[in-house]
């Protein structure tokens, strides 16, 4: 028998495909920004979307409320004022710039999709018809607006399926069910991005795509927490990947807690619940909120309402001694439950297996969104430091970037948003680019880094299994750096973490095939988990102060003197902790003013 | 409770034929199916292979045939399906690995009916396309389809022959049939005219009782039916 050098078998196996550009991740971003490639670049473009899953099976398919823009379809609107509710949400953090392009695009945006042919509902004239929103109002901040444009109470489905449809129409090359493991950087973190290395589930082949562009939109990371509206696919894939080769994390410490995620369960149930009048109870039957935000009450921003809840639990008036309360919606009767919230109200019934109209509902405060990510300008381009450098050849957009759009707390319906404006402004800026793009070089060391990483994997016979690692992981990073963070309970999350991930270095699978080996795609998908949690823990703990959904007993007041800063967190290659920069936020219109609700 | 739970197995590297294996786990009653696959699979056998994501019912992963009918696992409680409970693979399609089936022919089936919006008139004012409230109804119901194939793989005649274009194929096409935007008609109309189109149904009913959206599929065909004879004549 002929020995071969592993090295040489493992490049041997590679599987490679040339093409103009790829996107990985096919929910709203990924999709949006695929089309407008195609329309750029022409039929003869060779532009592939890699997703570890069907593209309709995309997160984005979850989203329910709406999508903002100040189309004034029912009652004066204007784009400005939607600028200054995002700016004032997200606690002044947000780049006004960024923020500006992202309300004034909306419109655009938005009767674009209608041209695709997003199911929107009509007004009676047959318009695009708006509804109100937590946190959008008119005349900076006066009252309510009708902004949010939906499509019943499954937007999010809508803008999906729409968008995969005209993807259809346009033959798009989908590689569906390929787990992206790495990207293509033959010159390191200064050089050109020039493809992804991915597995491809069904065989379990190793493939390198090589491409003069590379578009991330890879999603969330919400399964680092315990409690979360995040799907189980939502790990942070293309986050951890930036990660780890050297590229900045921005804004990593602002993680957003929904109020109202169902018991354990953590899924959500609407902000639209309260909207129409739900209110929230303690033990004792008290509508707390009063005592909290006397003027908005239950309406209050997300982050102040994740915070009341805890500090009702911590006090002891949590449902029997347990860590939830409750959502009463009994008094909004039959015909609001059945016919405005139809979908909220069949969750309840299905998993709870209660009437909310004669019972009260169960709820926690779930993870839900991550504001911070791959930095990138107002383009998608990602960022090599926070000077503003670029990388070549490398975008990023949806929840997995930060342009930064949403600060320190995001407001409800704009993620919607800023996965189509940004998605759609990253595929013009790459078709632009890729006209004077050099062909894509091949990245050999990383095609045999992840095959070998693979193999490993494969071939060790012993060692604690993935699940227990994550579900410890998950709640560490729940207890510890959630809703409520101190710098004593970060220290030891993030000893915590250094822990898990010295474990995790020897887990073992059981499953040691190559066909849809689910098991080794998550223990992969562990490790992106761990350096999602990372980058989050070290930079809370180097943030000293409280802003938007990152709220530290030890440091309870917003400190705009020393931290109206945008943190970059960078991985330290010798296992050591990461190195933290700051840039500073743009800020050109709206001053920071004290935020009450 | 503890709830015993049976699982038809096959693994294409190791196994000639699937074969039935038994599991205990330990349950709540408000727990899903899917909390079941992943107990087993995340502490007592990482093999156990299937699709999940969403965990809630809207990504359409994970339809599995369970007790006998075709559910989303992730929507079926323990309280409803019983201490005694058999999961096999959705079918119809081929087998590939324990609960996991190769979704291509229902995917090809899916784009064979053009299910995309063409019109590529834009409005003089830049503004959106006029739509009423009623015409927008006529399309509510088919597109809250979520692509889960629970009606496809329910259906005997799909099981009989493959080529057959299926109800999802359809629900979908009505959505695009039925909106009055759409500049199409005539020519998925005749995609669903083939023989191997909606004339195949044979109103089993399969289909509705299976799709987890509970949309009316029959009367979706029959819509479509209705269609085809207007534009043929008939």
């Amino acid at each position: 028998m002929t020995l071969i050098r592993p090295d040489a078998a493992a490049r041997a196996a590679v599987r490679t495909h040339d093409l103009d550009a790829v996107v990985v991740g096919a929910g709203g971003a990924g999709l949006y920004a695929a089309l407008e490639l195609k329309q750029d670049l022409g039929p003869e473009a060779r532009i592939g979307v890699i997703s570890k899953l069907y593209p309709t099976r995309s997160h984005t398919g979850a989203a329910q409320g709406g999508v903002c823009a100040a189309l004034a379809n029912t009652e004066e609107d204007h784009w400005e004022w939607h600028w200054f509710d995002t700016v004032k949400g997200g606690d002044y953090l947000v780049d006004q710039d960024a923020a500006e392009v992202m309300c004034r695009d909306a419109i655009d945006t938005i009767i674009k999709l209608e041209h695709l042919g997003l199911p929107f509902d009509r007004t009676p004239e047959g318009l695009i018809n708006q509804r109100r929103f937590g946190g959008h109002t008119r005349n900076y901040g006066e009252g309510p607006v009708r902004r949010s444009c939906y499509a019943a109470d499954r937007t999010g489905h809508a803008i999906l399926q729409t968008l995969y449809q005209q993807c259809i129409r346009a033959e798009i090359a989908f590689y569906d069910e390929y787990q992206v493991l790495d990207l293509a950087m033959p010159d390191g973190p200064d050089g050109r991005v020039s493809g992804v290395i991915a597995m491809q589930l069904a065989s379990g082949e190793i493939h390198a795509f090589r491409a003069r562009g590379v578009l991330f939109a890879t999603g969330g990371f919400g399964k680092i927490f315990k409690v979360t509206s995040n799907a189980h696919t939502l790990t942070g894939d293309g986050v951890a990947v930036t990660w780890r080769r050297g590229l900045p994390l921005e804004d990593m410490e602002f993680y957003q807690f929904h109020p109202t995620g169902m018991y354990k369960l953590g899924f959500l149930l609407s902000e639209a619940m309260r909207g129409e009048g739900g209110i929230l109870l303690n033990k004792d039957g008290e509508p707390f909120m009063e005592r909290y935000a006397p003027t908005m009450k239950d309406l209050a921003s997300r982050d102040v309402v994740s915070r009341s809840i805890y500090q009702e639990i911590a006090e002891g008036r949590g449902i029997d001694g347990k860590d939830y309360v409750h959502l009463d919606v009994r008094h909004l009767g039959a015909e609001v439950l059945n016919r405005k919230l139809p979908d909220m109200t069949g969750f309840i019934r299905t998993y709870f297996g209660i009437d909310p109209l004669h019972e009260l509902v169960p709820i926690q405060p779930t993870a839900h969104y991550a504001m911070g990510g791959i930095p990138t300008d107002l383009d998608g381009r990602v960022l090599a430091d926070e000077t503003g450098r670029t990388v070549p050849g490398f975008y990023a957009a949806g929840e997995c970037a930060c342009v930064s759009v949403h600060g320190a707390n995001r407001l409800g319906t704009n993620s919607l948003l800023d996965i189509l404006v940004f998605g759609r402004r990253a595929g013009i800026a790459m078709a632009h680019e890729l006209a004077d793009a050099p062909p894509a070089a091949a990245d050999p060391w990383a095609e045999v880094a992840v095959s070998r990483a693979v193999s490993s994997l494969r071939g060790r016979q012993a060692g604690e299994r993935a699940a227990t690692i994550r579900q410890e992981l998950q709640e560490v990073m729940f207890t510890k750096c959630g809703v409520y963070r101190s710098g004593a309970l970060l220290e030891e999350c993030r000893a915590d973490v250094r822990a898990l991930r010295e474990r995790a270095a020897n887990l073992v699978i059981d499953d040691k095939g190559c066909r849809y080996n689910t098991d080794m795609v998550e223990a992969l998908e562990l490790g992106f988990l761990i350096d999602c949690a990372e980058a989050t823990v070290e930079s809370a703990l180097a943030r000293r102060e409280s802003r938007g959904a990152h709220a530290r007993e030890d440091c309870p007041q917003r400190d705009d003197q020393a931290w109206l800063k945008h943190t970059f967190a960078f991985r330290d290659a010798d296992g050591g902790g990461p190195r933290m920069a700051y840039k500073p936020v743009t800020i050109t219109k709206f001053e920071p003013k004290a935020r009450t609700y | 409770m503890d709830v015993t739970l049976r699982i038809k197995r096959f693994n294409p590297e190791e196994d000639l034929e699937p074969h039935w294996e038994q599991y205990a786990v330990e349950a709540e009653p408000t727990d899903r199916v899917l909390d079941l696959l992943h107990q087993v699979k995340w502490y007592q056998d990482g093999t156990l292979t299937f699709r999940r994501s969403c965990a809630h019912g809207v990504c359409g992963s994970d339809a599995m045939l369970i007790n006998g009918r075709n559910r989303l696992a992730c929507e079926y409680l323990v309280k409803d399906a019983g201490s005694s409970i058999t999961v096999e693979a959705i079918k119809g399609l081929p087998l590939v690995k324990d609960l996991l089936v190769d979704m291509e022919p229902f995917w090809d089936q899916y784009r064979s009916v053009m299910p995309y919006l063409v019109n590529d008139e834009v409005p003089e004012d830049g503004k959106e396309r006029r739509q009423s409230p009623e015409d927008r109804a006529r399309y509510e119901d088919t597109s809250r389809c979520i692509l889960c194939a629970a009606c496809t793989t329910a259906c005997p005649v799909f099981w009989t022959d493959g080529s057959y274009v299926g109800p999802a194929a359809i629900v979908n096409a009505h959505r695009f049939i039925v909106d009055s935007r759409d500049h199409a008609h005539e020519e998925r109309l005749q995609i669903m005219a083939d023989p191997d189109g909606v004339w195949r149904c044979r109103t089993v009913f399969n289909c509705v009782e299976a799709c987890p959206r509970d949309i009316k599929i029959t009367r979706a065909i029959m819509e479509v039916t209705n269609e085809i004879s207007a534009v043929s004549g008939g």
